[in-house]
C-alpha cells in the first residue's frame, strides 16, 4: 500500500465505480436503483476527468464536469418524473414490468 | 498525508457505491449515494478542484438526491422482491469484472502522465469559482447558454409529465 498516490490510482478508483455503477444497471430490476447507478457511472466519469485535468494541467475538464453535473439534475428530474407517471399506471418500479412495447 | 487520505476515501467511496448496488432496500440506496457522492467530493478537494467539490455536495448530495428520496417516499415502494436468476446476465457482469481487474492496471499504466505523483500544493490547475467562473463566461458561454436553455426545457417537461388530465 505504500508508495505515492498516482493518477493511475485515480483512474483505476473511476474504473471500478464505473464497474460497480454498471453491474447496478445490468442487476438491478427497480428503476430507481438503475438510475442511482446512473449517477454512479456519471461519477466516475466525472472523477477521471477531474484526476486527468489536475495532473495535466488544464482547467477545461473540470468545466466539463460542472457541465455533467448540471445534465446529471436535469436528466434525473425527468427520469424520476417518467418513473413517477409509470408508477401511476403500472403500480410498480421493476424494469421487467415494463415490457409492452417489446415485440 | 496524501497516500493516507486516497486510500481512506477510495475505500469509503467503493463501499458506498457498492452498497448502493447490493442493498434491497430503496431509502438505504439512496442515503449511501449521498454518502459516496460525499466521498466524490472530499476526492475532488485532494485533486484540488474546491469549486468542483462545492458544487458536487450542494447540487448532487444536496438537491438530486432529496428530489430521489422525495420520490421513493411518494411511490412508497417496499423491499424489491428478488428477480428470477439469470445466468446470462450474471454471467456476462462477472466477465466484464474479471476482465476489468486484469486490464484496468494495465489500461490506466498506458496513460502518457499516469506515473506523475500527487503532491498537495503543487497543482498548475486552478480550482476556484472565480477561475472556473472565468472560462465558463468566456470561451464555455455559448455552452452555458445552451445549458440554461436544456434546463428550462427540462423543467417544462418534467410539468408537462406529471400533470394530471383535468379537462378529460
Amino acid at each position: 500500500m505504500g508508495g505515492e498516490i498516482t493518477l493511475g490510482h485515480y483512474l483505476v478508483l473511476s474504473g471500478a465505480l464505473f464497474l460497480i455503477g454498471l453491474a447496478g444497471v445490468v442487476l438491478r430490476r427497480s428503476l430507481l436503483v438503475v438510475m442511482m447507478s446512473l449517477e454512479l457511472l456519471l461519477n466516475a466519469a466525472n472523477l477521471a476527468l477531474v484526476a486527468v485535468g489536475r495532473f495535466q494541467g488544464i482547467p477545461d475538464p473540470q468545466v466539463a464536469v460542472f457541465f455533467v453535473i448540471t445534465v446529471a439534475a436535469a436528466e434525473a428530474a425527468l427520469g424520476l418524473a417518467i418513473l413517477v407517471a409509470i408508477f401511476r399506471i403500472k403500480k410498480t418500479t421493476a424494469a421487467d414490468q415494463m415490457a409492452s412495447l417489446r415485440f | 498525508m496524501e497516500q493516507l487520505f486516497f486510500w481512506m476515501l477510495a475505500a469509503g467511496l467503493l463501499i458506498s457505491a457498492i452498497t448502493v448496488v447490493a442493498v434491497r432496500n430503496p431509502v438505504t440506496n439512496a442515503v449511501c449515494l449521498v454518502a459516496a457522492l460525499v466521498f466524490q467530493a472530499a476526492l475532488f478537494i485532494t485533486l484540488e478542484a474546491t469549486f468542483l467539490a462545492a458544487v458536487q455536495v450542494i447540487v448532487y448530495a444536496g438537491a438530486v438526491m432529496v428530489l430521489f428520496l422525495f420520490v421513493i417516499m411518494l411511490l412508497d415502494v417496499r423491499v424489491e422482491v428478488l428477480g428470477k436468476f439469470s445466468w446470462p446476465k450474471i454471467g456476462g457482469v462477472g466477465l466484464v469484472l474479471v476482465l476489468a481487474l486484469v486490464g484496468l492496471p494495465r489500461l490506466s499504466s498506458a496513460f502518457p502522465f499516469a506515473g506523475e505523483a500527487l503532491h498537495w500544493g503543487h497543482a498548475k490547475v486552478p480550482g476556484t469559482a472565480q477561475d472556473l467562473g472565468h472560462l465558463l463566461f468566456s470561451s464555455y458561454g455559448p455552452l452555458f447558454l445552451t445549458t440554461g436553455v436544456l434546463l428550462l426545457v427540462a423543467t417544462v417537461g418534467v410539468v408537462v409529465l406529471c400533470r394530471r388530465d383535468t379537462e378529460a
